[in-house]
């Protein structure tokens, strides 16, 4: 399969194969007025199969939501058609408003303008914590 | 310091923070009268969304025993709530009238949305189901005098652990003591939650146990923290019923108990502890709601920044 490199954009490489979809969802492209480019399950000589995002005209993506989903993706930043920054992605400490909390009995269920922050419980897990009531949510599965 | 800081659950102060409440605490006990006036012209806001005896009258008389003034409301329907106010606003407003506020709430988290939109000092006096920081002084300070300290002790945790706001704040409180263990009494249904087993058991290599049977773990402890099954926390009736005289302690349960065992319990208690229990000396569930008084006015002063010479 043949995709055309881009002149500027982003390409967020080596995205573990089958959660490719999940970070195109959570980055809320707006996939009407810009080229996207979605491959899955790609050969990868690093992880054996990976997906892989390009986006045309695009290069602020929100890199706290993509350490979230899949912190050893990669993210490159193109201009002029070449790679001017290379971005290794981490599992944020804290995330705002990218979680919600599920818990039916945490205050963020009711109350307006509440942000849902969750904080880093554990790394080797993906573990997140809520501020407001501490529910756990695990985001390698999510 | 703890002038000025909020208090949301126990962790919000340190060992040593905690010890100058206690010593506080004790020495408010030993001679009231000399505090009798240390909140002369200060003001204490409860705000009750769900109702309490022991938690708002113990606030309220600490207050009033410290000299200082209280106003408030003990259920939401009375107040702006009711109009669809949030949290956020209600507290910025009555921020402008008083110097502390003391806030109970159903919704977890609740009083945190509130110490986040204000400078004054607020106090969580349980938010659901998660935690009760101000019933876990009760319990340290009532431990502390009896024990002389927190090191080395087997504690036995009887009920509903699950949604036990006052479980989920004292394990968190005594994970940070040397030598300390926990046996967990419950039905599977009604174990504590994910965050405090892992968040806090795990996390810092805290032995613990989850039995279902009371009595066979009897001998072992030092501290019984029994606790009543919620029917408020229940979604589903049915539950409740089905659990709710799961666990009831006698006088029989205790016949193999150690000497100087404590029984604890938050209160109010339904039927988990049978009266005749009452009579028995280690029973110090009522000496440890009397703590809870004394422990609040201590904690009132510090989070004012008052001294008494």
């Amino acid at each position: 399969m043949i995709v055309n490199s881009i002149e500027k954009g982003i390409v967020i490489d080596h995205i573990t194969a089958g959660t490719g979809h999940r970070i195109l969802d959570y980055l809320n492209i707006d996939t009407k007025n810009n080229t996207v480019a979605f491959i899955m399950n790609a050969y990868s000589q690093k992880h054996g199969r990976k997906d892989l995002i390009k986006i045309e005209n695009v290069t602020d993506v929100d890199l706290t939501v993509l350490g979230l989903l899949d912190p050893t993706a990669t993210v490159n930043v193109i201009e002029n058609g070449q790679i001017v920054k290379k971005i290794s992605l981490e599992l944020p400490e804290t995330v705002v408003d990218v979680i919600k909390c599920k818990n039916p009995r945490c205050v963020t269920s009711v109350e307006r303008n509440a942000h849902h922050i969750f904080h880093l419980m554990n790394a080797e897990t993906h573990e997140y914590r809520c501020e407001y009531c501490d529910d756990i949510v695990n985001m390698k599965g999510e | 310091m703890l002038k000025g800081r909020s208090i949301l659950e126990p962790m919000d102060m340190t060992v040593a923070e905690l010890e100058g409440i206690f010593d506080l605490a004790d020495a408010i006990i030993d001679d009231p009268e000399k505090f009798a006036h240390a909140c002369d012209g200060k003001l204490l806001a409860t705000l009750f969304y769900e109702p309490s005896t022991r938690t708002r009258f113990s606030f309220e008389a600490a207050m009033l025993r410290l000299g200082g003034k209280v106003i408030g409301f003990s259920e939401p329907n009375s107040s702006s709530v009711a109009k669809g106010e949030s949290i956020a606003d209600t507290i910025r407003t009555i921020a402008c009238y008083a110097d502390i506020a003391v806030m109970r709430h159903p919704k977890e988290g609740a009083p945190r949305i509130a110490a986040n939109n204000t400078d004054m000092p607020v106090i969580n006096a349980g938010d659901g189901g998660h935690m009760h920081p101000t019933q876990t002084l009760t319990d340290l300070l009532t431990i502390r005098r009896r024990k002389g300290g927190f090191t080395n002790l087997k504690i036995g945790l009887c009920g509903d652990l699950k949604f036990g706001r006052t479980v989920h704040s004292l394990i968190k409180a005594m994970s940070r003591y040397e030598g300390v263990e926990f046996i967990m009494i419950s039905p599977e249904e009604l174990r504590v939650p994910e965050y405090v087993r892992k968040g806090v058991l795990e996390a810092n290599n805290i032995p613990y146990r989850e039995v279902k049977k009371m009595k066979e773990v009897m001998p072992e402890l030092d501290v019984l923290y029994m606790t009543r099954v919620q029917r408020e926390r229940f979604f589903n009736e049915e539950d409740y019923i089905r659990l709710k005289d799961r666990y009831i302690l006698d006088l029989e349960k205790i016949e193999n108990a150690k000497e100087d065992l404590m029984i604890l319990h938050p209160l109010p208690r339904v039927n988990e502890i049978a009266v005749e229990v009452d009579n028995d000396p280690r029973a110090l569930y009522f000496e440890q709601a009397k703590n809870g008084m004394f422990v609040r006015m201590a904690l009132i002063m510090k989070l004012l920044g008052i001294e008494v010479q």
